[in-house]
């Protein structure tokens, strides 16, 4: 029963879509990339969605509401970002994979309980709870104190990139990120997990040991959930489709989606 | 209750002069599932079957999908100004939401359009055999089931083929129900029934009669409303009439919000009566008559527009038809009027030509008895999608309803006591109705579900079928 979703629909936002295209059209299923709390679409349009169109992967990234170039939406809450993905997905030609990086990889969790995809990968999975919380103020007190009373998450750059990306680009990263609704913040705090994924879908998780955010435990508690090991790229930081080696993991995910999913 | 005995193999030769059926070679589809339709119950059933592992042929007698909703089909209800009169978030397949830029009541061409998009966006086309319509479906030992098709407008010969299992999805909008009357053979004017109205056209310039008072009667009346010179709308009792939108939301997503509060249907019925009291206000003053039964009673009418028209005189309501005349028609109380077009929105009837009746168990009326208004009685590897008259969108519960259907036939293979322990129910629970009102008794109702009290029904049903439950 789904009362709330017929009851009180989320409200229609402009959404931002950036995509790359396959010159040829071979049939494969369209990439959705949801990018985590902070980011927008353009973290994926940086490298990713280029290089997954270049082998033959249609690739769309979008930005939730209230981030990149979306409309605005303060008080938007899981629902609503879950809302926007599955929008996104049902609109695409084809039934899709939905790769979630960060908390866009909670986001995804929801919406593969929503909509059947073709598979679901998840990026330095922040899959919520007191831990992630934890671990975030331990490394960095300053940046996610203000988000415990709904002011915004800072993630330091040293967090989010390796020290192989130049200071410069990662500093200019790290300028671009936005923020999250506030009532969004908590639910990854006290939301309830999502429900199991529909049509059965294989799920990647993928993240990296030097991770300041996503510790390796957190990557092999949410690989475990769906009985598989995370595959894992020492040296780098959060943000893997921005730090330097990031071809390196797209690559991964789109072998494990041509060999394991038959794409 | 009996059970029906296998039917034997049709024996009779075939009417294009192909070899006759007993003779013809049947061809072993092996664990493949047959659905027949390719409309929005049908592509539900082959979208979950495919989900669920299983093989499928479709077969669509038309040339494209959307069944009812594909306004070129022969047998489409549709006509050029059909909105929904459930709203979005109510109507939209669970797993494949409606764009949310769109209206909350969008129109037929659009609903055609997500159904196309549906189809394409999971694969289904390439299960679908368009153009071909079934003929027979027999059950056959073990379960099984031999399908005739045969190219529609009965062209080309006759093929048979041998199924793990059917899901009939023929819809039940198609087949439509007239009235008999006294004189109605002799009347000079025109009659129709709505599914043969398309277009406004149609109205304009004629005295209209509209009998009946469902969804489709109101509307029509509407439209005559402002087409037509003049607008009978004859219904046979008071209706409540719901507006499309109360407090400035879509009236089905309040009423769900008052639903999510778990109230008696006592509490819920008063409630509503109070809303529709200081919305609506009170018909008796329009020239309606008060309806004597409480909502929920009957299949709720959502039009806003009916009682605007009415209080501008362009709607008269009267009575119910008595009798025809060769010039005029005759009400209840002796008044006649002289329409020169008569549209019966009278509704469906449900038809399984493809099937013996007793495989449905068939009452006289052409009624079926069915677990969940899908699974008959006494044949396990035999099901109806979307056989549902609901108080919201048809497309959610059909979807959990092929869900369940899927589930039970995996269950058959992985699990069969757990399987045989669901036909217990089945045999138990056929006839039961999921809904708590007292309905009107007509065959208007007959299908008639509460979303609610359906889906809860439905979700007990995937726990139990449940393949890691134990």
């Amino acid at each position: 029963m789904r009362v709330a979703e017929w009851a009180r629909p989320v409200p229609p936002v402009r959404r931002e879509v950036l995509a790359a295209l396959p010159e040829v059209d071979e049939g494969r299923p369209p990439v959705l990339f949801v990018p985590g709390f902070g980011h927008g679409a353009w973290v994926f349009a940086e490298h990713w969605l280029d290089r997954a169109a270049s082998r033959g992967f249609p690739a769309h990234a979008v930005s939730l509401r209230g981030h990149g170039g979306s409309g605005a939406a303060p008080k938007a809450s899981l629902r609503a970002y879950t809302h926007d993905v599955v929008q996104v997905a049902a609109s695409l030609p084809r039934r899709a994979v939905l790769v979630g990086h960060g908390v866009g990889a909670l986001v995804v969790t929801h919406a593969l309980a929503r909509y059947p995809a073709h598979a679901g990968v998840l990026v330095a999975p922040v899959l919520g709870g007191w831990g992630t919380a934890g671990t975030a103020l331990r490394r960095n007190p300053v940046g996610t104190l203000p988000a415990a009373f709904g002011g915004r998450l800072r993630l330091s750059r040293r967090q989010l990139f390796s020290r192989r990306l130049p200071d410069a680009a990662a500093r200019a990263y790290a300028g671009r990120l936005g923020r999250a609704a506030a009532r969004a913040q908590w639910q990854v705090l006290l939301g309830r997990p999502a429900e199991p994924a529909v049509g059965d879908p294989p799920v990647l998780v993928l993240g990296s040991p030097d991770d300041r955010v996503v510790p390796l435990p957190a990557l092999n508690r949410a690989a475990a959930g769906y009985n598989a090991a995370p595959l894992l790229f020492p040296g780098m930081g959060h943000d893997l489709m921005l730090d330097a080696g990031w071809p390196e993991p797209i690559d991964a995910i789109l072998d494990w989606l041509e060999k394991d999913t038959r794409a | 209750m009996r059970q029906p005995e296998p039917a034997d193999p049709p024996t009779a030769p075939a009417q294009d002069g192909s070899a006759p059926a007993a003779e013809r070679p049947i061809y072993d589809r092996g664990d493949t599932v047959c659905v027949v339709g390719a409309g929005a119950s049908g592509l539900a059933a082959v979208k979950n079957l495919r989900e669920h592992g299983f093989d499928v042929d479709c077969y669509e007698r038309e040339t494209g999908i959307g069944g009812a909703w594909n306004w070129r089909h022969d047998r489409s209800p549709v006509y050029a100004s059909t909105h929904l009169i459930s709203s979005r978030p109510l109507t939209q397949y669970p797993d494949f939401p409606m764009p949310d830029s769109w209206p909350d009541y969008p129109h037929h061409s659009q609903l055609l359009s997500y159904l196309e998009r549906y189809a394409d966006h999971f694969g289904l086309r390439q299960h679908i055999w368009f153009g071909t319509e079934v003929v027979r479906a027999v059950p056959v030992d073990g379960g099984r089931w031999d399908v005739t098709t045969r190219s529609t407008g009965g062209h080309g010969a006759e093929r048979t083929q041998r199924y793990a299992a059917v899901v009939v999805a023929n819809g039940h909008n198609w087949a439509p129900k007239l009235p008999t009357y006294e004189g109605l053979d002799d009347f000079r004017g025109t009659v129709i029934h709505a599914s043969a109205y398309k277009d406004a056209a149609q109205l304009r310039g004629k005295r209209v009669l509209v009998v009946g008072a469902g969804n489709t009667g109101c509307d029509l009346a509407v439209e005559a409303a402002q087409s037509a010179t003049t607008c009978w709308h004859s219904t046979r009792r008071g209706y409540w009439y719901a507006p499309k939108y109360v407090f400035g939301r879509p009236a089905d997503q309040v009423n769900d919000a008052v639903l999510a509060l778990r109230l008696p249907l006592r509490a819920r019925q008063w409630l509503f009566h109070r809303t529709l009291r200081l919305t609506v206000g009170d018909l008796t003053r329009f020239g309606l008559p008060a309806p004597d039964h409480r909502v929920y009673e009957t299949h709720p009418i959502a039009n806003s527009q009916l009682v605007y028209h009415v209080g501008h005189g362009r709607i008269t309501p009267v009575g119910d038809v008595v009798r025809f005349h060769r010039d005029s028609v005759e009400l209840n109380g002796g008044v006649e009027i002289e329409p020169d077009l008569v549209v019966f929105a009278t509704g469906y009837l449900p038809r399984f030509e493809f099937l013996s009746p007793e495989v449905l168990e068939l009452d006289a009326a052409g009624r079926p008895s069915l677990y969940l208004n899908a699974f008959p009685r006494h044949h396990p590897t035999l099901a109806v999608a979307g056989l549902l008259q609901p108080d919201s969108g048809l497309f959610t519960l059909v979807h959990w309803q092929t869900v369940a259907i899927a589930r039970v036939l995996r269950l058959r293979e992985t699990a069969p006591q757990r399987a045989a322990a669901f036909r217990t129910r089945v045999v138990a629970g056929a006839d039961q109705r999921w809904n708590r009102a007292r309905l009107k008794e007509s065959t208007r109702h007959w299908f008639e579900v509460s979303h609610t009290d359906y889906l809860r029904a439905v979700q007990r049903t995937l726990d139990e079928l449940e393949p890691s439950a134990r």
